[in-house]
């Protein structure tokens, strides 16, 4: 009994410092990617190539005065920025890494990832509501209706992947994909041809779902000044901010996990955590590019994207799917 | 964009946007009366910067007032003080020599290319995409740095003196420009291959904002807003001054009337641009930047002179009433933003709050020059 | 050419009674103040009329006088022939004790024609209609002016300060303005 405890605190603590490094490190890799595609430098002052920023960063928000708005909800404003983090944290203890690097594996580990996902929706919604702002309110009533349209292609998505593997495991759904990059789902097989189409659609859900550019309607900063977080400072601002990376990085690993073989080599050699975190590190490269590629999309053409186009086209290939398995 | 929904009385709200937004760049304020995400009505609350330039012109004397005219449009300082500088020499009759007029010419255009840089980047800024802004900054930084080795200043001007110039170009300023042409042209196939042709820009500016031609009229709007609403009119062409008759180029309108078409006639503006300094470096004629015979006291007789520029922003005017004195008796700017900006109350009425600050961004806004 | 249609229209503005005969001495009166101009500032303020002016020196083509009581009639035929307000502005002759307003128009086409409107109005209560009906664009125009000069424009919807303060009272364009 007490070891389970001991196991769950350990494991929880490793993934706060986890999540927290990832966030911390990914701010400084998106601002040095950012450089790269802009041609400027980016932070390279503080320590080597600026890896001493991130530090730098934390002592200052950690040190600045949190400030509560007059006439704001002062119990959700204080709720909202540990909401954003704790689901993310939480989602990190089901993840498997590899085959033995995991908290907790759990038969409905899709599933929890998900519920806790939905949370982080919770968290914005008390954020904008809260801060008696109208910004905030207008940003957070735009993020929630995000969530919203695009969690339904997305977890469509995900059906159909269970459906071909028959669990809800992550550790399983990696393991069924082992053995080189032609067994991974992302490669359209005979009882699934629109598998690449589906990986799209659930990679252009997982940037709408975590808030990234083209689909940061939350934070859109041309209009509505900083969105939801408008009126935070100091580590309020900050457990946000750390909440979008960890969930950038969840995101990343449920890509991985469910399309590209978990920690498989891609040619069949060698699984190992090496392989998934080059995966993962990888995707949030990609997330990043697009972010610093393309101009923001409007709240209309977002929903409209999701109703009109992604789940048509992921409710047909979960039909089909559905309909090639009975027959293979 | 749907059509609005009809609205219920009492359940609208006001937001302010401004004067410290990062979407209007300046301190303009504009309050909207929303409804949701849709604006129900727009009012526009001017001033946070004005600074009574007219009253100043009033105070000094004509060549003390030139640099105030480079402080109304920091972006695109050297139309402005060409405006001046031309209606003075209209009202006192002052010769001015042709090569001051071709490096007047040639130094305008540049600036006009670099105030459309910045709009360029600032404006797909605003629909969210960072990127653009510092590759066109970066372009403009060689044109700032050209204009710098000849006016001697990066932003605020003060170039141009009545009759000429205050110094003629060195010997690196035609090679620098020279250079900088046919880079500029592999800067803009970059930027349409980066920008023009995505998809959610695309989708972000067709079709969204229109400003009718009747819009334009009655409202006063003019370059690159008047032109991307189908209306043929720069004053360059329509009103030749200086020496733009010598030149060939063209005037790009586009009759979509949609924020995409403002964006593709600042493009193809500064195409035009480039092929008018071209143009003026080949004709660049030899002799004198400052006449021979020039009033050592600039007295225009009393009347009442006017006088019309393009700038980057649209057409600039100068009224001078002068009564022989020293001083102006009036001294009147007309700045086109001023114009410009105005339709957005009317126009943006209905729109999302998205598609409004997209349209504004189209407008082309510099507040100092607004306010004065 | 549009610049003799308009100064036909506007000059059938003016009820002179005899046109023939009092049409021509405004126009040689201001055609000799322009040439010489340091001679003819003797005479007190111009009679109404139309007068054509030399563009090359002075920027404009047609320069008219009118009454504030005939303002709206000549904006309508410069509105209805497709001209656009480029601004509105006043100037404080304080010696004459008037306040002038001075209205710009011109043209989008190629047919180049400046129109240039000009009114005026007592000083103490000076009081000229609003155009703002005919052309939305004169309403910042009128309210800038109203805020220099602070010259009422009748009808007006909203004649707040605009480039001033919101509680601004005092009007600095004014020649005995002082601060």
């Amino acid at each position: 009994m007490s070891l389970t405890v001991l196991n769950a605190i350990i494991a929880v603590v490793i993934a706060i410092g986890f999540a927290a490094l990832n966030a911390a490190y990914l701010v400084w890799a998106e601002r040095r990617g950012a450089g790269r595609i802009q041609r400027r430098p980016g932070p390279n002052v503080n320590g080597p190539l600026g890896l001493l920023q991130p530090l730098a960063d934390g002592a200052k928000l950690m040190t600045k005065q949190l400030m509560i708005p007059g006439g704001a909800d002062k119990a959700l404003f204080m709720v909202a920025p540990v909401l954003a983090m704790a689901p993310a944290i939480m989602s990190f203890v089901t993840i498997p890494f590899s085959d033995v690097i995991v908290a907790k594996s759990m038969d409905v580990g899709v599933l929890m990832i998900f519920a806790f996902a939905s949370l982080g929706s919770m968290s914005i919604l008390f954020a904008g509501w809260s801060s008696r702002n109208k910004y905030g309110v207008m940003a957070s009533v735009r993020a929630v209706s995000q969530a919203i349209s695009y969690e339904v292609p997305m977890l469509i998505t995900v059906i159909t992947i269970v459906m071909m593997t028959g669990s809800m495991n992550l550790h399983d759904l990696a393991v069924s994909q082992a053995g080189g990059f032609w067994h991974w789902n992302i490669i359209p097989s005979l009882a699934s041809p629109l598998m690449p189409v589906s990986f799209l659609i659930f990679f252009i859900c997982s940037l709408a779902e975590t808030n990234r550019a083209p689909f940061d309607l939350g934070e859109a900063e041309s209009e509505l000044v900083a969105g939801f977080h408008t009126e935070y400072g100091s580590m309020g601002f900050g457990l946000f901010f750390m909440g979008e990376y960890a969930n950038i990085v969840i995101g990343a690993s449920l890509i991985t996990i469910l399309f590209l073989g978990g920690w498989g080599c891609p040619f069949g050699l060698f699984p190992s955590v090496f392989w998934f975190l080059l995966k993962i590190y990888l995707l949030i490269a990609t997330f990043i590019w697009i972010r610093w590629t393309f101009p923001r999309t409007t709240i209309y053409g977002l929903l409209n994207l999701s109703w009109k186009i992604l789940i048509p086209i992921s409710l047909f290939n979960l039909l089909l799917t559905a309909g090639l398995l009975k027959v293979f | 964009m749907s059509a609005p929904i009809h609205i219920q009385p009492g359940e609208t709200f006001t937001l302010n946007v401004g004067p410290q937004h990062p979407a209007t760049h300046g301190v303009l304020r504009v309050k909207l009366e929303m409804d949701g995400e849709y604006i129900v009505h727009a009012e526009t609350v001017l001033g946070y910067i004005h600074r009574m330039h007219e009253l100043m012109g009033e105070n000094r004397t004509y060549p003390q007032v030139l640099p105030n005219l480079s402080r109304l449009d920091y972006l695109g300082a050297l139309g402005y003080t060409h405006g001046h500088v031309l209606a003075v020499e209209r009202a006192s009759g002052i010769e001015v020599p042709e090569r001051a007029e071709y490096i007047r010419a040639i130094t305008v255009e540049m600036n006009r290319i670099a105030s459309h840089l910045f709009w360029f980047g600032a404006f797909v800024m605003d629909l969210g995409g960072f990127t653009p802004l510092m590759y066109a900054i970066q372009d403009r930084e060689y044109i700032l740095d050209i204009l710098e080795r000849v006016t001697g200043s990066r932003l605020t001007y003060c170039y141009y003196r009545f009759g000429g110039l205050y110094n003629d170009i060195d010997d690196e300023f035609i090679p620098a420009t020279k250079a900088f042409i046919p880079r500029m042209r592999e800067s803009l196939k970059k930027y349409d291959a980066l920008v023009t042709g995505n998809i959610i820009l695309q989708k972000r500016l067709k079709d969204i904002g229109p400003l009718s031609k009747e819009l334009c009229r009655k409202y006063g709007a003019t370059g690159p807003v008047a032109r991307g609403s189908g209306i043929d009119f720069d004053v360059r062409k329509n009103e030749p001054y200086s020496v733009y008759p010598e030149f060939d180029f063209d005037i790009p309108v586009y009759h979509e009337c949609d924020s995409f078409a403002r964006y593709k006639v600042r493009m193809d503006e500064m195409e035009q641009s480039l092929r008018i300094i071209e143009q003026g470096l080949e004709k660049l004629p030899d002799g004198p930047i400052m006449p021979a015979k020039k009033p050592k006291l600039i007295k225009p007789p009393a009347g009442d002179y006017y006088q019309a520029v393009e700038t980057a922003r649209g057409s600039f005017g100068i009224r001078i009433v002068s009564d022989g004195g020293k001083n102006a008796y009036r001294f009147k700017l007309r700045s086109p933003t001023y114009s410009n900006m105005h339709l957005f109350d009317e126009a943006c009425e209905g729109m999302l709050i998205m598609d409004a600050l997209a349209l504004m961004g189209s407008l082309d806004l510099v507040i100092p020059e607004i306010d004065r | 050419m549009i610049k003799d249609t308009i100064k036909k229209a506007l000059q059938e503005l003016f009820p002179v009674p005899e046109p023939v005969v009092a049409e021509t001495p405004p126009t040689e009166a201001a055609e000799g103040e322009e040439t010489k101009a340091k001679k003819t500032v003797k005479e007190g303020p111009r009679v109404n009329g139309v007068i054509e002016r030399d563009y090359n020196a002075c920027g404009y083509h047609l320069d008219a006088q009118v009454d504030p009581g005939e303002l709206l009639a000549a904006v309508l035929i410069l509105d209805k022939a497709g001209f656009f307000i480029e601004s509105i502005t006043g100037v404080d002759w304080i010696k004459e004790d008037q306040l002038e307003v001075i209205y710009d128009f011109s043209r989008y086409d190629f047919d180049l024609c400046r129109v240039v409107i000009r009114t005026r109005t007592p000083r103490t209560a000076p009081k000229v209609p609003t155009i703002s009906k005919i052309f939305s664009g004169a309403n910042w125009h009128e309210r800038e002016t109203h805020d220099f000069f602070g010259i009422k424009f009748e009808g007006h919807p909203h004649l707040i300060p605009l480039l001033l303060p919101e509680d601004a009272d005092f009007h600095p364009l004014l020649k005995d303005f002082k601060p």
